[in-house]
């Protein structure tokens, strides 16, 4: 059993301080939904969580099983079992998906022999045609296999945890199941934890989100079941677009012992008592 | 001008073209770093008084010869010692002097060459003629202080098709190498030339590629220049038939001082001609990389296409790459464009890789793997690829130490 805790993370780019206080506990296998309207500082978070050179980390930790990530390079970041899947991957000229693989397998110590035949398997599981395996990474691909080839390096790769930064964009409905299913498996199979970004409910359909929290103005406001999703998906932000601005004393920052526990420990966001009178 | 001694130059032969080169030499200066020709160039540096052509060559050994069948399998091969031929076999002649097929390029080392080189190697397809097996020409410098001029003659007649690979080494001795390359493609010929120099950190090559592109016919030329102190190549492809076309690619790895100068010309000067010129190199340490090229498109050449793109990675700090594209358009219906990049490697890239556990150092030898890989993949000759490929991860084999203090 691991564990990814985000304790009370802030962040800005350049001058812009967008997250402010996030919390965040994700378990092995489960599905973590980040839901929240644009400039929520969704991406931003994924970012800390990676390491992108241009978020500048104000505050806060991220720990994968003790071990603290805000210190580490990308590289070891994801050498300690974090993936990320991006929402605009790379494109990287030249170079092609199996010697991009072999190369991480080398540099954590694990045996880049078993590369060709994981991808190949992966492929056929994503129904990715050979041809586009021996192309250079992401260049000229469509969305959709952009997003299968990130979803085919999450399966070969096989980290404990994974945030999925809107998988679902660009995807036709068959792509978007195969990947969305495909990452499933790795949470009941591999007990793979997910954090995943999205605007819609379709995709923690596909993926059985355990919980979704709500992500306004750089602070996680409000969590729930996966049912929340449909609520937001109805009727939007608007019941919690004045909280993230204001100070929460409370830190909702929703674990799944949190959600399950007694009504109470976690205050329903409709009884806010800072809600914006004017909202 | 007269660099060399003439009594030292072994070769006996006099023309007509080696007596127009003496003669523009004798009204010729050394080169300056201030003529726009030889902008950024350390030439001025050459002292001529150090090289001297060599008169006696040893000839090539068995086990010479075996490594370099082993690495270029072929029935046609040549190989030359400190520029004079030592060993000819297949379809392959070597003659003291070649009528003028191609015209001079004016340039003062390809009229240095004309008057010095002893020997041309000439490589010829008859009309109609397919040549199947490619044709293999290396050059090995071992003898410090020699003055080289190696003359290399290709001439495909109309509708033949050949493919020519020549190789430049060395060891590590202070030589100078004036390599003359000329290539006459006759209407709907095909000529593959790909050019691998690999010489050693001393020595200074200065060397020209004259090609002239029949109707319909068509040249592509591959580089790739990896040694050198100083090494420069100068090209000039003339597509002078209609719908003549001329692809011209190169990839270069300076590291070191190492200075890498590629001047180019693309000259339209028939209608519907198209020309496709792609140089990428790398700047490691302290070494610098001029290009200079000029697609130049003529009155009568109306409906060209002409393409010239130069991309530069400086990976050392202190590395420097320099890129002058031109154009010089005297008609109409025209489509040209040029482009071109110097930068560090992609931070984008670099980060998508990190994320999924490439170290960043490996990182970065994937990425200028990877940026190299679009002429290696079309090189004219496609065997030739992994001795290119493995060329540049020689190369790159020495950057990990220093790419942690660029990241």
């Amino acid at each position: 059993m691991s564990e990814l805790i985000i304790d009370d993370v802030s962040a800005r780019i350049g001058d812009n301080q967008i997250l402010r206080g996030v919390n965040m506990t994700v378990k092995s296998g489960e599905v973590h939904a980040i839901m929240g309207p644009n400039g929520a500082g969704k991406s931003t978070l994924a970012g800390v969580m990676t390491g992108r050179p241009d978020v500048t980390v104000t505050g806060g930790s991220i720990t994968l099983d003790g071990q603290e990530l805000l210190t580490m390079s990308p590289f070891e970041r994801a050498q300690a079992g974090l993936f990320l899947i991006m929402q605009y991957p790379t494109e990287v000229p030249g170079v092609r998906v199996p010697d991009m693989m072999r190369a991480a397998f080398d540099a954590s110590g694990r045996d880049a022999s078993e590369v060709d035949a994981r991808i190949a398997s992966e492929a056929e599981r994503l129904e990715i045609p050979h041809a586009l395996l021996s192309r250079p990474v992401n260049v000229d691909l469509s969305g959709g296999e952009k997003k299968r080839n990130e979803t085919l390096q999450l399966g070969v790769l096989a980290p404990k945890f994974a945030v999925l930064d809107e998988l679902d964009s660009g995807l036709d409905v068959d792509a978007m199941r195969l990947a969305s299913s495909r990452v499933e498996q790795e949470t009941n199979a591999n007990g793979l934890g997910v954090i995943a970004i999205t605007h819609y409910n379709r995709l923690l359909d596909e993926l059985n989100a355990d919980v979704v929290h709500v992500l306004v103005n750089g602070r996680i406001v409000d969590y729930g079941p996966a049912e929340l999703a449909n609520e937001i998906e109805s009727r939007g932000y608007d019941r919690w677009m004045a909280m993230g601005a204001t100070e929460i004393g409370v830190g909702l920052g929703g674990s799944l012992g949190k959600l399950m526990a007694p009504a109470g420990a976690g205050a329903p966001a409709t009884d806010d008592p800072f809600a914006d009178p004017l909202a | 001008m007269r660099p060399f001694e003439r009594g030292t130059h072994p070769a006996t032969g006099e023309d007509q073209r080696r007596a127009a080169a003496s003669k523009r030499l004798d009204g010729a200066t050394l080169p300056s770093w201030e003529l726009e020709e030889w902008r950024y160039s350390p030439v001025a540096d050459i002292n001529f008084d150090q090289y001297e052509p060599v008169a006696e060559v040893a000839p090539l050994t068995d086990d010479e010869r075996n490594a370099i069948k082993s690495d270029y399998p072929t029935p046609n091969l040549a190989v030359t010692r400190n520029g004079r031929v030592v060993h000819v076999e297949g379809a392959i002649e070597v003659l003291a002097d070649v009528d003028e097929v191609v015209a001079a390029n004016g340039d003062l080392f390809a009229d240095i060459n004309q008057v010095f080189a002893a020997e041309t190697i000439v490589v010829r397809a008859k009309p109609g003629a397919m040549v199947m097996d490619d044709i293999v020409v290396v050059h090995l410098i071992d003898a410090d202080g020699a003055a080289v001029f190696t003359r290399l003659h290709i001439e495909a007649g109309e509708s033949s098709a050949l493919k020519v690979l020549e190789v430049f080494t060395s060891e590590d001795v202070d030589a100078l190498v004036v390599p003359h390359i000329e290539v006459s493609c006759a209407d709907s010929a095909n000529v593959g030339y790909v050019g691998q120099q690999h010489l050693g950190p001393r020595v200074w090559q200065i060397g020209s590629q004259v090609s002239e592109v029949g109707q319909q016919g068509t040249f592509r030329s591959s580089l790739g220049a990896f040694g050198g102190q100083y090494a420069r190549l100068r090209s000039d492809c003339r597509l002078i038939g209609r719908g003549a076309h001329g692809d011209l690619d190169a990839i270069y790895f300076g590291d070191r001082d190492q200075v890498l100068d590629f001047r180019t010309f693309q000259d339209h000067d028939a209608p519907d001609t198209t020309s496709n010129l792609l140089f990428k190199g790398v700047v490691d340490d302290a070494s610098r990389a001029i290009y200079t090229g000029l697609i130049r498109v003529a009155e009568e050449a109306p409906g060209t296409r002409a393409f010239q793109t130069n991309r530069n990675i400086k990976l050392g700090k202190n590395s420097w790459a320099e890129s002058v594209p031109n154009l010089e358009i005297e008609t109409d219906d025209v489509r040209c464009s040029h482009a071109s990049t110097v930068g560090p490697i992609d931070e984008e890239q670099r980060f998508y890789l990190e994320t999924r556990g490439v170290p960043p150092e490996v990182a970065d030898q994937l990425i200028v793997a990877g940026f190299f890989d679009e002429v290696i993949e079309d090189l004219p000759i496609k065997s030739v690829a992994d001795s290119v490929r493995s060329a540049v991860q020689a190369k790159l084999a020495q950057v990990p130490s220093r790419s942690a203090q660029v990241v």
